[in-house]
Order: structure tokens, then sequence, then C-alpha cells
């Protein structure tokens, strides 16, 4: 526990930069994930945080055809592939494997999308939660189920295009799954952006420190879902930010603190909402009562901050 | 049954580059770095490194100067665009590169 401690201390003063990062890569190129992706930048920054002590259990997404499909695959840690529901169920088995065996210090993650967290495989990664499971889940937000071509999922934002919703766009709000994961009052629960890669490389070394359930939920750009051009993954993320629509921050304890660039951003001056919704095609049917509505409920929320 | 015999019923892949064949051939657009701009050549000591902190394929190495893989790059443009001094252009993918020339 001593060590743990001082492991925790050291990762809280010393922040990563691009230079100290290691240079070890646990995915290798020319992977199937599409030019730009948002995914490929923290799935490739997650590993490195996570090191080889590590077993990955991943449910169909865009990460299932990221990891590799047989005979090659462009991951270099086990990988177990699951069914669309079962992914804290199955990250459960695979710790209680590890326990049967005697391997206590091997990493157990959970690595899901939006739709296999929020929509399909909510259940059994509350069941995990709630049994207080030794295992790390981390959540990529692309704001729709991409990989089987843009349809609608329960964390697409309001008035967005989809294959589903192809005309005036989604009519409801948001889920907001990190919410919904800290009212189960797990030890960790983090927010992150794969426009920041080195805030979530901390944010998972700082998870690997503690012991239970975990859980980071990562906003994801999607070039062609979200139909921008693919130089302007980071320059998307980064705006989301910005302009207040996806906060940074951490609930540790039952703490809430803001990090990195959100924290930067309290009391500042940020840019409207409609730079961001007008850098992507799939708000193109946005009307401006929404975006009115929308820059106030996200006006109100950073008074509270 | 002994348990090598059950490992072997699962199918496991090998882990190996180019899972999705040679994703080089995606590209239509190619990243050329000016290393006159380049800051870690400029400073020749490591510095900056953002094209290799972003690039979502890990093609570009941690080196002076960068070199890219050009193998397995898909021509995002990420590299480009978050260049802060822009040494990194897009150009089109016909024109021959500095070797052919």
């Amino acid at each position: 526990m001593d060590r743990l401690k001082i492991i925790k201390k050291n990762i809280m003063e010393k922040k990563t930069t691009i230079l100290n990062l290691t240079e070890e890569e646990f995915v290798h190129s020319g992977n199937r994930a599409c030019s730009g992706c948002g995914l490929s930048i923290i799935y490739r920054m997650g590993l490195k945080a996570l090191g080889k002590n590590t077993i990955l259990v991943v449910p169909p997404s865009c990460l299932t055809v990221l990891q590799g499909l047989y005979p090659v695959a462009s991951t270099k840690l086990p990988c177990v592939n699951v069914t669309f529901a079962s992914t804290g169920a199955a990250a459960t088995g695979v710790r209680g494997a590890m326990k049967a065996l005697k391997k206590e210090n091997v990493n157990v993650v959970a690595w899901a999308g939006d739709g296999g967290t929020g929509d399909i495989g909510i259940q059994a990664l509350s069941g995990a939660c709630e049994r207080g499971e030794d295992i790390i889940y981390i959540c990529y937000d692309n704001e729709a189920y991409m990989n089987t071509g843009v349809q609608r999922s329960g964390t697409t934002p309001q008035g967005v295009l989809t294959t589903t919703t192809p005309i005036k766009g989604k009519l409801q709000e948001k889920k907001d799954v990190p919410a919904i994961i800290a009212a189960h009052g797990i030890g960790y629960v983090a927010t992150a952006s794969a426009a920041y890669p080195l805030d979530f490389y901390d944010k998972v070394k700082k998870a690997m420190t503690i012991s239970g359930p975990r859980y980071i939920h990562v906003h994801t750009p999607c070039p062609p879902g979200w139909s921008f051009d693919t130089r302007f993954t980071i320059k998307v993320g980064k705006l989301a930010v910005k302009s207040g629509l996806f906060d940074l921050y951490e609930i540790e304890d039952g703490e809430f603190q803001l990090t990195g660039e959100s924290k930067r951003l309290v009391g500042k001056e940020k840019p409207p909402v409609t730079d961001y919704f007008n850098s992507q095609g799939r708000f193109k049917s946005l009307d401006a009562e929404l975006v009115k509505k929308v820059q106030e409920r996200v006006d109100a929320k950073w008074a509270k901050y | 049954m002994k348990t090598e015999e059950f490992c072997k019923m699962i199918s496991r892949s090998k882990p190996g580059p180019g899972d999705g064949g040679n994703t080089g051939s995606w590209r239509v657009l190619r990243p050329v770095i000016n290393l006159e701009l380049c800051i870690p050549v400029k400073m020749n000591k490591k510095a900056c490194f953002n094209c290799w902190l972003y690039c979502p394929d890990s093609v570009v190495s941690k080196t002076i100067p960068p070199v890219i893989n050009f193998d397995y790059c898909k021509g995002c443009g990420i590299c480009a665009e978050e260049c802060p001094v822009d040494a990194i252009s897009m150009v089109d993918e016909a024109t021959p590169m500095e070797e052919e020339k």
C-alpha cells in the first residue's frame, strides 16, 4: 500500500510531457482504423500508459476493427473479444481468472464505444460497478454507432444528423454516461478528450494506482461520422472542450474537480458553441432556436463551476 | 483433454504490422517535412515532437529529424495541422518524392 501511495504522489506532482512520454508502442502501424481516427490516438496513448501487463476486453465497436481481425492483430497485448452486452461481466470473469491463476498485478481493461457502454452494455457495467470489481473501464465517445455506419446512439447530442435521424437530426438530448457511473459511488470517474492525449495518459496512470472499478469517458472526434476533414480531428476535439460543451473533470472518492484545459477555462471568455457546430457537417440542420438553447445550457453549467 | 489442446482450439491472432494491408496506399495527400523550419532540427535537440504525439498511426518517429514511414502513413494531415511552425505541408501524392527526382 505504501508503494502505491508513493507512485500516486509522484504522478500527482509530475505531469507527463511529450519529451518524457515513453517511445514504446503497443499498436502496430497499418491497422484498419480510418484516416485521422481520434480513437487511434487515444488507443495508442492508453496502451502506452497501461503497459504490457494488461489484458483488454473489447465488445463489437470500431475498436474491434482497429485492434485486429483474424489472423493478424495490430495490438501487441492480449485482447478478448466478447459480445456487445457483456463487456462488464466478461471483464469481471477475466479478473476472476487472473485471481485463480494468482496473477494479481495484471490490469484488466474493458475498452468499449459509447453505444456499447451507454446503451447496450450498461447493465453489465452497472453490475460490475455495484459489485466493486477491480477493473478499468474506458469508454470512447464518438457520439453514434460509427462502426456500423453512423446510427444514432444514446450519447448522440441533440440536433445531430445520423443515418437513422437524417432530416431534423436527433430530437433527444445526450445521455450523461459518466454521471450515471459516478452515481454508483465508485473510486474514480474521469472524462478526457482525444485532443488532449497527455491529459488522458495522466488520467489512465492515475486510475492504475487505484483499486476497484474505475471509469474514464473519452470524447473522440470521428472524421467520417461527424463529416469534417481528417486533418481537423484535434482542432474539433479542442473546440468541443474550449467552447464548454464537453468538460474535462475527474471525480475521485466523490470529490469533483475540473482538470487540464477545462480548469483553465473557469471564469474566462469562451468561444461560442456555433464555432464548434460550424466545424462539422453533422450539425447542418440545427436551427437558431436550438443553438440558442444549447448556448444557454452551456452558460448555465459553467456559471456553477 | 489437456489444457494445451484446448488452447489450440481457440482462434488467436498473431500481432504484426499491416493488419489492414499496406495502408500507405490510402493516401491522397503526402506530408512533407521542411527541415529548415522543423524545431528539433533547428535547435538540434529533443523538442516539440507534436507530429509524433498526435499521429494516430504512430508512423512518425521521435528522432532528429522526424522520419515518416510512408508504407503505412494514411495521409490524414493531422501532423501538418498541429505543427506549431507549419513545417509540414501536404502535397499531392502524384508529385514525385525527393529520392525519385
